[in-house]
């Protein structure tokens, strides 16, 4: 979909494509990201990292290190024995967690390469790095494993002690019973073992943190490249420095991207915070970029073993998921929710499954930390469920399509409850639109005329698609505590009317991309009635922002702008009863419609909201019993999460010589619900189709068998640069949901949960002559060509 | 420590720097022109993209000696008189930025090729940004949005 930009602002902007208001400081260099601040006083970190996977930390000499020119002081773990280790703030429900976290710098044992175990803090950037080469540590090498199939295998090393088997956790959801009596009953069961690889969230930025600490009143203030940072506060004062929550200011400056890895609390950020302290100095550390593939924490990593089972038709009947998912050697903030409840509840996908059961490992390995990356657990649960979908059609020779809309939960049975959300129902959907709208767009029955032509010319060409569901704004609060969720999901928000009748909202979200100062002000704007431009959002300092849990799960619109929504409602009424009092008139005759306030039937003689501001603001005549002051806080807790669909489809041409894949064409039809402004919406398709196809076919992070991370800079790890992709043609239905008033439903991970599966249905469709039914991601050429070269065999 | 003499946006600037210094970190560092971006340490991402002596260079790859008498040209160096460049307006019309951390180093890639004249094909478009890399967008607006500048820049030429 090709959007023009609107410059002029009108009453009703929602749906508007707005430019952003952000973009003129990002677009000259004016933003100041973490790296950008500078304190006066500030030193610099560098950390010394674990070059063993596994390993005991014996003796460690600094003084070479303390000596060196320019360094300031040296510190290990033991320095920061009095720090809680971090906190596992997501364990899953209904099974015992087998916890261990890291701590701020590694005491005893480290269980990844990678793991911070000294810390350096010198005057310059260089005279810290050139100094950990003067740390000697004596280590312990200790056996390493790094596949979760094998670290559940018997003998192998255990990782922690408490973690028999290495197994963090064992949770299952759905029936098992029924489930496996369906597959018993029916006419065709597929099986396949499904590898989800590693990935790395490579967000152009990398992590850092800045800390002061000022000793007269006890107070920190840490800048942390976060997406939470109210979240990141509560964690590391409530819970690892055991202090009052008041002493510790988090400020996230410009995020340069985060994609679920700018989530979490990490050890650098407390460590920062703790330094600040030791040496009385301000101090800052920024990752480097091999840091960020060694420390920052990895998504997916899941091996599935899927059993499906159709009758002859295609009308799919049970699905069987047991999944092992690979967590890394110490848990991340949330890691044990994304593979059970983000992953296991949605495995119903967009159809209707009468017998369901998943059963999930979360394993304890060798290697980095594994938490959300953008999708969480959805586009696992998604690659099985499209990867199930055609595999049934294969199987049953139909096609694809068919199978999909045989299989559809119909337009008219939403609310649909698929029996595997603890108690919450799909809220809204038409699937049937998107997919006919995607294949109406990519011209399907041409395509597959044109492919059979192209086969006859020894040519394979291959078509995909992925109709997928996903889960939006998670929440309510009570829910998500059920599910182990330790904490709420609400999102808050003020907005103020000033004197002057500009606008001012402060949110407890985050914005790293997304922007939220543009669509918050947008819905503002739109529901006050005022210009766009004098509406300001702020975010991201705990100081000046009420709380909020941040970022991530495509929340921001569907649960933080309706916190700014329900503020707005409530700012309006306030206005009508001072503009019924301004007026001479009963409250109930006020109406409130762009922007004024005025008596029904005499819209002349009203009161506009900067009048009413204005007296509100002076109060010097007041109704009985109204405060002065336009101002609002809102707490808003769905009271379901949305549920957002679509159909994507990818056409590729495989070369059978080379193995090498080509995407030809990218065709998505998603449904966000209402969108506020298309021009965002669309780029956050755009970029998560990327990121999906990224994985279908590029990306992938390894390991050796010591542990060691072999894709550790973007030399090995290969994030899609421009020339890997097509234009990519962007389309949409709207079915807004009835969760929120907005009828938003979040568009933030729509494209990378549907693009992998589309793209590896294309190619084994591709390649479906030579009996090829499944190839592991990432489908690179080497591998498309063994796959090619084995079923020639 | 080495004496560097440079112009940088017009300007004409002098620094102390050890002989390892990058170009990068006298820019960001000794100069305080945050605007260019570090986003890896082995020369893929492209953040740092600068114009020395009017072509585009990743400012990690030279020392800051090497750059001694030229002229500089950084991302706060792209608007005069506050006036945006055409680049910088397509950029922010055609949503070609989310996080706004590659952009720096995107625009001045992008301003090399559109300095070249022509309109370009979005495959050469394509391959002149291949330096770069970008994680929010999935590039599609920014081949928009220098498809768009190269277009309004021919039709001004």
């Amino acid at each position: 979909m090709t959007t023009e930009t609107t410059e002029a602002p009108t009453t009703q902007l929602i749906g508007k494509p707005i430019k952003r208001v952000e973009d003129p400081r990002l677009i000259t260099g004016a933003a100041k990201y973490l790296d950008d601040l500078k304190l006066t006083g500030m030193a610099h970190v560098a950390i010394l990292r674990s070059l063993y996977a596994h390993a005991r930390i014996g003796a460690i000499r600094t003084d070479a290190a303390a000596a060196h020119p320019g360094v300031i002081a040296v510190f290990t773990g033991k320095d920061f024995e009095h720090l809680n280790p971090l906190p596992c703030a997501w364990q899953a429900a209904g099974t015992e967690n087998f916890v261990a976290t890291p701590r701020a710098l590694e005491i005893d044992r480290v269980t990844f390469t990678g793991a911070g175990v000294a810390a350096v803090v010198a005057e310059t950037q260089a005279a810290a790095e050139d100094a950990l080469g003067l740390i000697e540590v004596d280590w312990e090498p200790l056996p390493v494993v790094t596949d979760p199939e094998a670290a559940v295998a018997e003998g192998a090393p255990q990782i922690h002690e408490a973690a028999a088997s290495n197994v963090v956790m064992d949770w299952t959801c759905g029936d098992k019973e029924a489930t496996e009596r369906a597959l018993a009953e029916a006419d065709v069961v597929v099986e396949q073992r499904l590898v989800n690889q590693r990935l790395i969230p490579t967000p152009i930025e990398t992590r850092g943190a800045a800390a002061q600490y000022e000793p007269s009143t006890g107070e920190y203030t840490v800048w942390m490249t976060s997406q939470a940072p109210h979240v990141m506060r509560l964690l590391m004062t409530a819970f690892v420095f055991g202090i009052s929550e008041t002493k510790m200011r988090c400020i996230a400056p410009q995020v340069g991207g985060g994609f679920g890895s700018k989530i979490y609390l990490y050890p650098e950020y407390v460590l920062m915070a703790a330094l600040a302290e030791k040496v009385g100095r301000p101090v800052k550390w920024i990752e480097t970029r091999r840091e960020n593939y060694v420390a920052t924490t990895h998504g997916r990593d899941h091996v599935t073993y899927l059993r499906v089972g159709a009758k002859k038709d295609g009308t799919i009947t049970a699905l069987d998921a047991d999944t092992y998912a690979n967590l890394g050697g110490v848990l991340s903030t949330i890691a044990p929710g994304i593979p059970t409840t983000l992953y296991g509840r949605m495995l119903s996908g967009a159809y209707r499954i009468p017998a369901i059961h998943c059963r999930v490992r979360g394993v304890y390995t060798n290697t980095g930390m594994v938490d959300a990356y953008r999708g969480a657990g959805r586009p696992e649960a998604t690659y099985a469920v499209e990867r199930a979908a055609d595999l049934v059609a294969r199987k049953l020779g139909l096609d694809p399509v068919e199978v999909r809309r045989r299989n559809f939960i119909p337009a008219d049975a939403f609310p649909y409850d698929p029996g595997l959300l603890n108690g919450l129902k799909y809220d809204t959907g038409d699937y049937e639109k998107t997919l006919s709208r995607a294949l109406e767009i990519v011209g399907y029955d041409d395509f597959r005329a044109k492919q059979e032509q192209a086969r006859k010319e020894g040519r394979y060409l291959g078509i995909g698609l992925s109709s997928y569901v996903e889960m939006c704004g998670v929440a309510p609060s009570a829910w998500a505590g059920g599910e182990g969720w330790g904490a709420g999901l609400w999102e808050s928000a003020n907005v103020r009317v000033h004197l002057t009748g500009k606008v001012v909202v402060t949110t407890g979200s985050q914005s790293h991309g997304q922007g939220h100062e543009t669509t918050m002000a947008q819905v503002v704007a739109s529901e006050l009635g005022v210009p766009l431009e004098d509406v300001t959002v702020e975010h991201s300092d705990t100081q000046g922002t009420p709380f909020g849990y941040g970022t991530y799960g495509s929340r921001s619109a569907a649960v933080g702008t309706v916190a700014v929504h329900t503020s707005v409602q409530r700012i309006k009424e306030k206005a009508r009863r001072l503009a019924a009092h301004m007026l001479e008139t009963s409250v109930d005759d006020i109406v409130y419609e762009n922007g004024r306030a005025y008596a029904r039937g005499a819209p002349d003689t009203g009161k506009t909201i900067q009048e009413i501001a204005g007296a509100a603001a002076l109060g010097y005549d007041l109704p009985e019993g109204d405060e002065p002051f336009l101002d609002d806080t809102a707490y808003y807790d769905p009271p379901n999460c949305t549920f957002p669909f679509g159909t994507h489809v990818a056409i590729v041409e495989v070369d059978a010589e080379t193995g090498e894949v080509t995407l030809e064409r990218y065709v998505a039809v998603d449904d966000v619900g209402t969108v506020i402004n298309p021009l965002v919406v669309d780029g956050q398709v755009h970029g998560g189709i990327a990121q999906g196809v990224a994985q279908a076919l590029w990306e992938g992070a390894a390991y050796d068998e010591d542990g060691q991370l072999l894709t550790s800079s973007l030399m090995e790890y290969a994030i899609p640069k421009a020339q890997f992709f097509p234009p990519l043609e962007v389309d949409r239905t709207v079915t807004p949901t009835d969760v929120n008033p907005l009828g938003v439903k979040g568009a933030g991970e729509t494209g990378t949960i549907a693009a992998t599966p589309a793209v590896v249905n294309a190619v084994v469709d591709a390649l479906a002559p030579l009996g090829i039914q499944h190839i592991d991601m990432p489908l690179t050429a080497e591998r498309v060509w063994r796959a090619i070269e084995e079923a020639k065999a | 420590m080495e004496t560097v003499a440079l112009e940088v946006n017009g300007v004409r600037r002098e620094a102390q720097v050890e002989p390892r210094t990058l170009l990068v970190e006298l820019i960001r560092d000794h100069l305080g022109l945050t605007g260019t971006k570090v986003g890896c340490d082995t020369s893929q991402c492209g953040a740092c993209t600068i114009h020395l002596d009017g072509k585009a260079v990743k400012s990690c790859t030279v020392l800051a000696v090497q750059a001694d008498g030229s002229s500089v040209t950084t991302i706060e160096g792209l608007t005069h008189n506050g006036a945006l460049h055409p680049i910088q307006e397509a950029f922010w019309a055609k949503h070609g930025l989310q996080c706004g951390f590659c952009t720096p180093g995107m625009i001045m890639t992008a301003a090399e090729l559109l300095a070249s004249g022509g309109t370009p094909t979005d495959e050469e478009i394509r391959h002149a940004i291949e330096g770069n890399l970008c994680r929010c967008t999935g590039y599609e607006n920014i081949v928009r949005a220098i498809r768009e500048a190269a277009t309004q820049t021919a039709g001004v030429s």
